[in-house]
């Protein structure tokens, strides 16, 4: 974990100041910062609707009006929108506080914007939190001299499935538009029509499909632009609003989440300059239902006779004690991705001190031999190096085994900004150029899954130092391509793993693997088990090396591995689901699985304990970056108090052992206490030579999440689902051409163990011999196919009855 | 007064037949400028029309040789000529049928021009709805090509230059130079905020100058007879020979070249005076966007320093003429209800002024304003004034502001009598004319 350090205005060098003068008073500022800017920072407030500091000015509401008396050049200038005027040494410039003539305009500007405006704050979901109700208060007229005909338009008509406008409350500030060209690339609306007939429309042709559309609605200055979901939902004053971290993705974003009578309605883009700048994906904004479904567990189950039934906590204690004990050490952990710190941290020190094992694994994913050593060593307990704000200004960034818009959207956004604004050059290696990487003007480095190691080398001359090299949790999946990552980063490229979950990174500091304790001590290095013993107050830890997660499954299997405590796992979410769910099903494990909301998983389990969800509790996650974010309580009126620290606590009670904490902030506290290790660190051995993927029949698989899929946590988001991407399989020309089909026609991807059927999508830049589908959209595609990632599949032409397609 | 103060250059064949043809512009000495043009150094040319005084015809006067030095040569972008011909301002008629007459003209001006300023692309931006001058336009460019006067090695040097002629889709808004640009290269046609200034980063974000047709009509002529030829016609600011467009209540309307600095009086004389049995009762000097003028200033000297001190602007020397049959209510709700349909809608002040502003003139003609309302207007017209993106809201603050200045009882007529019983219409139009009706359900917007 780390602090962020911000650069502090001394590091401006006092040269690149100018000064000028506001109503009178001094200013001094780098020169061309805009007198908008500059007045802020006199606490001059000049009031504003286009004006936002992450777009480009347009000077199109030209409510910021002020008068220059002195250009800095001894002459005057004819009144100025400040939002697009640079300050220049020596400029004088007064606002509505000292020129009459200003206030005058600025009134005159809003009782403009008025004459057309329904004037239906009573009923708008903007109004008591809108600019323009607030600004026509604090600017405006009391009274509109206006007495004519107001235009209308038929309201509201839907931009996207989850996006509404009121067109007759829009004023035309085209922040929307500008987002759309300027942040996420996403030009899907457009200004048409002119006059005051003007409007926000879409393309007839091209629906509004973006996963970043939610933040149009949060920077209309107006209620133009609302999202189905909130509409008519809350008052603002009626919310209370938390700033805590999003779940969804490694990247971390500043959330304001805002409840009513304890109920979620909207959570926001925050405002962290250093991560998610004012932006959000719709994952982030959209996806808070989960906790609400038929399915949230609200008291624990046990097993009896065979089925779940509901019992007492005390009861269901027992029943896991007895389940424990009975399997003695040959026991196991598994935590899933998705954990704060501290719950991770409990987890961790719950499988050594209480269940005497090393046997705990974070992945509940497919991974590769050699990324937990690789991630021991090289990931937990780094200082922060790479961050968003590098990523902005890097003159080259390399991505391999990762699809930023889709797997973290927040680094995607930040990406796109520094190929704008600085020219980075972004290089995917990737099977095709995805939309994401066109909107981030990257360069496609074609390569199939399995032959990454080959593209780096080709691309070496990239590589080096001062380029940043992003990978992908997908990365060690491709055998060698770790060790080539250590290699280059031997030769000063900076580089970050990014995976897709939330809760990776805290994992890795609390130590849940095998060979990894907290705080980055390795398991087989005594002093490091002193060190830790010593500060536990614990005579013994495991010393041997446990089993990481497909070595628990397979040692359940076999009958080795006796019980199995879970952390929310989602069996569709690990390389093989269907073999997983064989394992747990076995008599033979016993399996006590703490969750939100009944899963897969628990039809196997024989207790199940309820937790809290992340909106009622405190925590940490860390970000990409290292980055440590605060998770804040929300819900203070929570429906379940007990959060997987206080389970296992009540847990090691009833085994004899005392977890030493029993709530977020104890488990918190007790981490930082032992955080600091200055001894040895895990050792990164490569696993396996280098080489290309295997050769055989059929064509390779390649396969990513997309950011909005399936996925359990966007349940109850159902008009987010709606704008999903359509399911597709990406094949090459040649490929489709190989196999005698069209652009759009049905194909088949297939195993022995089963087929996945999909529309073709011939994809100019994808490779031969590939296909790509999405991993969760329509059809889980590990379990169907039992392959994942550079693995060999059939492609076959789906035969149509009668033609029909 | 004799046509003597006629200085045909521009038009000097458009009383030749089949003038627009390549053959008979040529047999008249036509391209031997451009062909002299390609052997001078492009500096020396810049240098000439600088010294020429020839000042930009587009209305803003800004002298174009200026314009042209100004285009960054160490910049590795191409640069790029426009050529603005989107003619859509009320009154203003002079682009349109000079192009009809000698289209070669203007083609020999972009060449000479665009060797100037070491363009090898020009884009001629036509307004859309003037079919007929397009084909013309277009077929002078075809025949320029075949003759070797454009496309590679022109005039047998090495200096390349394409010419493409490209349709607008008929907004006003698409003769701002900006607008412009954003609609040449395919976007919705609104100004765009400056700096960064054309000249640095205009089309495609390079350097590019904008100039009116009638400027660059006006080069060839520069090339061929000198700088000195054409400071001897004009006044000393506003130097050379113009198309006025004379229209309205004038026995002859039509377009009459003359030195800049000639009076109305004069123009009027050429055109035959005001139809029989009337007299004048305002004027615009320069379209509709410029401040209308009154018999009083008759005499004053139509260049850009004349107009100006007289409180209008020369703009397109457009001179639209009204007899005292016409309501001045009556012409300015027309006027600024075109400003209401052609704003772009970008900015606040000129979308919402102009949709009030219709609205309370609209009232004032049928006689149902409110004691107060010229007052109001006035106000509004304070509150769109100068603070707009682009000067368009500028031109219909420029007629109601100097037509009630002129004419404020007629507006306060309007508080109880319609427009058209104090002017009847029929009386002022040369046709059968009905009133038309008067439609209220402008509030929707589909
Ligand atoms: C609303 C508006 C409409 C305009 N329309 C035209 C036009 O139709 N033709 C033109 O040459 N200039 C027009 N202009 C002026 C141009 O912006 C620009 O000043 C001119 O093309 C420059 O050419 P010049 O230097 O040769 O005069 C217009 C300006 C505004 C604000
Ligand atoms: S919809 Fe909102 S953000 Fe978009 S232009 Fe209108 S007011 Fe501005
Ligand atoms: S980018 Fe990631 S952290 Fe940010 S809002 Fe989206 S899912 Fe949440
Ligand atoms: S003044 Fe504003 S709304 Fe009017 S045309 Fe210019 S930019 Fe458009
Ligand atoms: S805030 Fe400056 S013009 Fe809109």
């Amino acid at each position: 974990m780390s602090t962020d350090v911000k650069k502090s205005d001394a590091q401006v060098a006092k040269a690149d100041l100018v000064t000028a003068t506001i109503d009178g008073i001094e200013v001094h500022v780098p020169k061309g910062t805009l007198v908008i800017r500059a007045a802020e920072r006199l606490g001059i407030e000049i009031p504003r609707f286009c004006d936002h500091e992450l777009l480009d000015p347009v000077a199109a509401c030209r409510q910021c009006i002020v008068e220059v008396p002195d250009a800095g050049n001894g002459r005057p200038m004819k009144p100025q929108p400040a939002c697009a005027l640079g300050v220049m040494p020596g400029m004088v410039v007064e606002t509505a506080a000292t020129n009459e003539k200003v206030a005058k305009h600025q009134r005159g500007m809003l009782e403009f914007l008025l004459i057309n405006h329904p004037l239906d704050c009573p009923i708008c979901d903007k109004g008591g939190e809108c600019p323009l109700q607030n600004q026509a208060l604090s600017h405006g007229d009391g009274e509109s001299r206006y007495e004519g005909v107001k235009r209308t338009f038929p309201k509201p008509v839907n931009i996207s499935a989850q996006i509404l406008i009121d067109r007759e409350r829009c004023v035309l500030c085209q922040r929307c538009t500008r987002f759309g060209e300027q942040i996420s690339g996403d030009d899907f609306i457009s200004l048409s029509e002119r006059g005051a007939l003007s409007q926000i429309s879409i393309y007839a042709s091209r629906p509004y499909e973006s996963y970043f559309s939610g933040n149009i609605t949060q920077i209309c200055p107006v209620g133009a632009l609302t999202s189905v979901d909130y509409r008519f939902q809350a008052r603002p004053f009626d919310l209370v609003s938390t700033t805590t971290t999003c779940e969804h993705c490694a990247s971390g974003c500043e959330l304001r989440t805002d409840h009513r009578h304890f109920q979620v309605k909207r959570r926001l883009a925050g405002d962290d300059p250093e991560v998610n700048e004012q932006w959000n994906c719709d994952k982030g904004r959209y996806g808070f239902c989960y906790g609400r479904q038929s399915d949230r567990l609200t008291h624990p189950l046990v097993r009896r006779d065979g089925k779940l039934v509901p019992a007492s906590w005390p009861e269901a204690i027992d029943a896991a004690v007895v389940g424990l004990k009975a399997a003695g050490s040959e026991v196991g952990v598994l935590t899933g991705g998705r954990l704060t710190l501290e719950n991770a941290f409990a987890y961790s020190k719950f499988a050594r001190t209480v269940l005497g094992t090393n046997s705990i694994d974070f992945r509940a994913r497919p991974y590769g031999a050699d990324e937990a050593g690789f991630l021991a060593s090289e990931v937990t307990a780094k200082p922060m190096d790479v961050t968003f704000t590098d990523l902005e200004q890097a003159g080259t960034v390399v991505l391999v085994g990762f699809e930023p818009e889709d797997e973290s959207p927040a680094v995607f956004l930040r990406l796109r900004k520094g190929n704008l604004k600085n020219r980075t050059k972004v290089l995917a290696v990737a099977p095709f150029l995805s939309n994401g990487s066109k909107k981030m003007g990257a360069t496609l480095v074609p390569t199939a899954p399995g032959d990454e190691v080959k593209a780096l080398e080709e691309i070496a001359s990239e590589l080096e130092a001062g380029t940043i090299l992003l990978v992908g949790e997908r990365a060690s999946l491709v055998p060698g391509l770790l060790s080539k990552v250590r290699q280059y980063a031997a030769k000063g490229v900076r580089w970050a793993w990014i995976p897709r979950r939330a809760g990776e990174l805290a994992a890795l500091e609390a130590g849940c693997l095998p060979q990894l304790l907290p705080g980055g001590r390795p398991v087989n290095d005594a002093r490091a088990r002193v060190d830790l013993q010593a500060a536990w107050g614990v005579a013994q830890l495991p010393d041997s090396a446990g089993l990481d997660a497909e070595g628990m499954l397979t040692a359940a299997t076999s009958g080795s591995l006796k019980a199995l405590v879970t952390a929310a796992v989602e069996l569709s979410d690990l390389a093989d689901p269907e073999a997983a769910k064989a394992a747990l099903a076995s008599d033979s494990v016993f399996v006590v699985s703490l969750e939100q909301r009944l899963s897969e998983l628990a039809e196997s389990a024989d207790v199940v304990f309820p937790v809290a969800l992340l909106e009622e509790q405190i925590g940490t996650f860390i970000n990409w970056e290292h980055r440590a974010r605060p998770v804040e309580i929300v819900n203070a009126r929570a429906q379940s108090v007990m959060t997987d620290v206080r389970v296992l606590a009540a847990l090691a009670d009833a085994l004899g052992t005392d977890l030493g904490m029993r709530t977020p902030p104890q488990a918190r506290t007790a981490y930082l206490e032992i955080s600091d290790w200055e001894g040895s660190t895990p050792k990164f051995t490569t696993a396996g030579a280098f080489g290309a993927a295997a050769g055989g029949d059929g064509v390779r698989l390649a396969s990513w999440h997309l950011a909005v899929d399936d996925s359990r946590c966007l349940d109850g988001a159902e008009t987010l689902r709606q704008s999903a991407p359509a399911p597709v399989a990406r094949i090459s020309a040649a490929t489709a051409t190989a196999l005698g089909v069209h652009d759009g026609q049905q194909i088949a991807i297939s195993t022995d163990a089963g087929q996945v059927v999909l529309p073709a999508a011939v994809t100019a830049s994808m490779v031969d011999d590939v296909v790509w589908a999405p991993t969760n959209s329509g059809a889980e595609l590990f379990r169907t196919l039992h392959a994942g990632p550079g693995d060999l599949v059939r492609l076959t032409v789906v035969k149509t009855a009668g033609g029909a397609a | 007064m004799s046509v003597d103060v006629l200085t045909p250059t521009l038009s000097d064949n458009w009383d030749q037949p089949d003038a627009w043809k390549i053959a008979n512009y040529v047999a008249r000495g036509g391209y031997e400028a451009a062909r002299k043009a390609v052997g001078m150094d492009p500096d020396a040319i810049i240098g000439l029309v600088k010294d020429s005084g020839l000042r930009g015809r587009g209305g803003a006067g800004f002298p174009t040789g200026v314009k042209w030095s100004f285009i960054p040569q160490a910049n590795p972008n191409p640069k790029y000529l426009v050529i603005n011909c989107d003619e859509s301002e009320p009154g203003t008629c002079k682009d349109v049928p000079m192009l009809m007459a000698t289209p070669h003209t203007l083609v020999e001006g972009v060449i000479i021009s665009s060797f100037a300023v070491r363009a090898h692309h020009a884009f001629i931006y036509v307004r859309g709805e003037v079919l007929h001058v397009i084909r013309r336009l277009q077929k002078a460019v075809a025949d320029a090509y075949e003759a070797g006067y454009l496309g590679k090695g022109i005039f047998g040097t090495d200096y390349d230059l394409d010419v493409v002629v490209h349709a607008g889709a008929g907004a006003y808004i698409c003769g701002e130079e900006t607008a412009l640009l954003d609609s040449l290269e395919g976007r919705r046609g609104q100004p765009r905020l400056r700096p960064p200034f054309p000249a640095v980063a205009g089309l495609y974000a390079s350097p590019t100058v904008v100039n009116n047709a009638e400027s660059i009509a006006s080069v060839p002529a520069i090339v061929a007879k000198g700088a000195a030829w054409y400071k001897t016609m004009g006044t000393e600011k506003s130097a050379g020979s113009t198309l006025y467009s004379v229209s309205g209540h004038v026995k002859r309307p039509g377009q009459y070249e003359a030195p800049l600095g000639t009076t109305y009086r004069t123009l009027l004389d050429l055109a035959g005076g005001i139809r029989a049995g009337h007299q004048l009762k305002f004027f615009t000097p320069g379209g509709s966007s410029t401040p209308i003028l009154t018999p009083d200033q008759l005499d004053v000297k139509l260049d850009y320093e004349g107009v100006a001190a007289a409180g209008s602007i020369l703009g397109t020397k457009a001179l639209q003429t009204f007899d005292e049959t016409v309501s001045v209510v009556r012409t300015t709700l027309r006027w600024t209800e075109f400003y209401k349909h052609e704003s772009c809608g970008k900015c606040t002040p000129c979308r919402e002024g102009s949709w009030w502003l219709v609205q309370t003139l609209r009232n004032i003609e049928q006689g149902k304003g409110q004691e107060g309302d010229v007052e109001k207007m006035l106000d509004l017209c304070d509150n769109v004034s100068m603070k707009s993106f682009c000067t368009l809201a500028d031109g219909f603050v420029a007629n109601i502001t100097s037509s009630i200045k002129y004419f404020r009882e007629e507006f306060e007529a309007g508080y109880h009598t319609p427009a058209w019983e104090l002017f009847p219409y029929e009386k002022s139009v040369y046709f059968p004319y009905e009133r038309e009706r008067i439609t209220v359900s402008e509030g929707a917007g589909e």
